[in-house]
């Protein structure tokens, strides 16, 4: 299992950053594939912005957008209102179990 | 750099059989031989299978089973553009002088391992097609006012021209509220908006300038190509509502076959869902930004077949191994006016947009009589 996914399954949603360049290096990745340098591995913001969303049944899904690089889609949860495109989120958890999972809440709820 | 031609077709027809892939392949090559009467074994200097199940040694089997003992072969893979790759690496091999005779093979089951890409974490859990196509659709209704209706047409169009189509999985017409009224799989598109998995081969021989009299009369010349991979993962397609490796691809492709995308008079489009045509028609060219979905509804009001005449992906199914290769024959037929019900008057000109990994990866192929 790579760090990444020993990580989410902790429930951290880590990202590889370069040593050398400081370029965050998405997807996760042992070394970096702008310079080939070693990567360290640090937590990722839980702040997020929805890029788009759609719905299937009552499982709302987005994209959102982590520190204006990392994009994943997960769900948005809790909600009790309308969404927007540049909605503010949270991540509220992670997880791996084959594979990745990220739950979303609008941030401040 | 030697002139590549297309001198050769066969394929079978789109089910969901039960069959071995093998025997789809070799049935394929079969019909390609009994098309072309010149051919014998010993001319295929190179024979490459195009699909996404790596289950099987698929280009020595498939020579086996059709008796070639080639200098060439190897698979090419790259999900669902598969067969315009491998069509490509062909055309490489034989304008490097590294072969005179390429047969390209693509096909796939309806059960291929290859439909849902299981690689991509930024798809999270969310890693069926329909996800990644959903956010497409609900980003340019949301820029351009693309409409659920104007989705239905595309789908509508596509299974009407398929009806022409003998090789089609599809044999039915859709009204475009049979397909607005199909099951809603999200907010955003329906089952009847999305292309079919299902069981089919096509293969295509391609000849250097040296050898392709010996072959044909009629050959069609691949004169562009475009290939352009942004990404692995979905969420990297910078903007939802266009597709950068085809606008990129297909930028390449005009340029290298001196044509403009008004001089195309016939295209295959991979429309894998409806919203992909009504995006594929603006970024290769053929209508404005923002504009696909009034182009394809004039397709629809004026019985125009410019755009996938065989039916598209939506319309003949999507055997993913096999789509680029049938795109390709489609085009052949269409230059050389033999597609029947299915022809583009005075058609010169054709061009095949086929694409994988949830728009990260698009081929384009430039064909001209």
């Amino acid at each position: 299992m790579s760090t990444f996914e020993q990580e989410m399954k902790k429930g951290n949603f880590v990202c590889s950053e370069c040593q050398k360049c400081n370029k965050l290096v998405w997807p996760p990745n042992d070394f970096c594939n702008t310079c080939f340098g070693k990567v360290r591995w640090r937590p990722v913001s839980k702040l997020a912005t929805v890029v788009e969303f759609s719905r299937k049944e009552n499982t709302v899904f987005c994209v959102a957008e982590f520190e204006k690089t990392i994009r994943v889609m997960g769900s948005l949860e809790s909600l009790s209102g309308q969404i927007k495109v540049g909605e503010k989120i949270k991540l509220v958890k992670c997880e791996f179990n084959g594979k990745e999972r990220f739950i979303f809440q609008i941030a401040g709820s | 750099m030697k002139n590549v031609a297309i001198s050769g077709f066969g394929i079978t027809k789109f089910t969901r059989d039960d069959l071995p892939i093998e025997s789809l392949m070799a049935s394929a090559v079969k019909s390609l031989f009994v098309n072309t009467p010149n051919l014998v074994q010993k001319d295929v200097d190179a024979i490459l299978t195009a699909t996404s199940d790596s289950s099987k040694y698929l280009s020595s089997i498939t020579a086996e089973l059709t008796g070639i003992t080639p200098k060439i072969s190897h698979n090419v893979e790259s999900l669902c553009n598969s067969g315009a790759n491998c069509a490509i690496s062909a055309f490489a091999y034989i304008a490097s002088g590294l072969a005179d005779v390429a047969l390209v093979v693509g096909a796939e089951r309806f059960d291929s391992p290859g439909l849902i890409l299981e690689w991509d974490k930024s798809r999270g859990q969310f890693r069926h097609p329909i996800y990644w196509s959903s956010i497409f659709t609900k980003s340019h209704m949301r820029r351009y006012g693309t409409t659920k209706e104007d989705l239905a047409i595309v789908s509508a169009k596509n299974h009407k021209n398929a009806l022409a189509n003998p090789y089609a999985y599809f044999e039915k017409e859709f009204s475009i509220n049979d397909i607005m009224r199909s099951k809603n799989l999200t907010e955003d598109i329906r089952l009847l908006d999305c292309s079919y998995p299902c069981s089919g081969s096509a293969a295509i021989l391609l000849t250097s300038e040296d050898v392709t009299k010996r072959f044909t009369d009629c050959p069609i010349w691949i004169t562009g190509i475009g290939q352009r991979t942004v990404s692995a993962s979905f969420t990297k397609n910078h903007d939802f509502t266009a597709i950068q490796s085809t606008r990129e691809a297909a930028n390449d492709a005009y340029k290298m076959s001196s044509k403009e995308s008004s001089e195309i008079d016939v295209a295959e489009v991979h429309d894998a869902f409806s919203i992909c045509e009504i995006i594929e028609v603006e970024d290769l060219g053929f209508a404005i930004k923002g504009n696909g979905s009034k182009y394809v509804r004039e397709m629809y009001d004026t019985q125009n077949r410019r755009i996938n005449p065989r039916g598209g992906l939506l319309g003949s199914g999507h055997p993913l191994g096999a789509t680029g290769i049938a795109q390709i024959i489609e085009i052949v037929q269409q230059l050389r006016g033999e597609a029947k019900k299915r022809q583009v008057e005075g058609a010169d000109v054709g061009l095949v947009q086929n694409m994988s990994a949830a728009a990260t990866s698009s081929t384009v192929l430039i064909m001209q009589s």
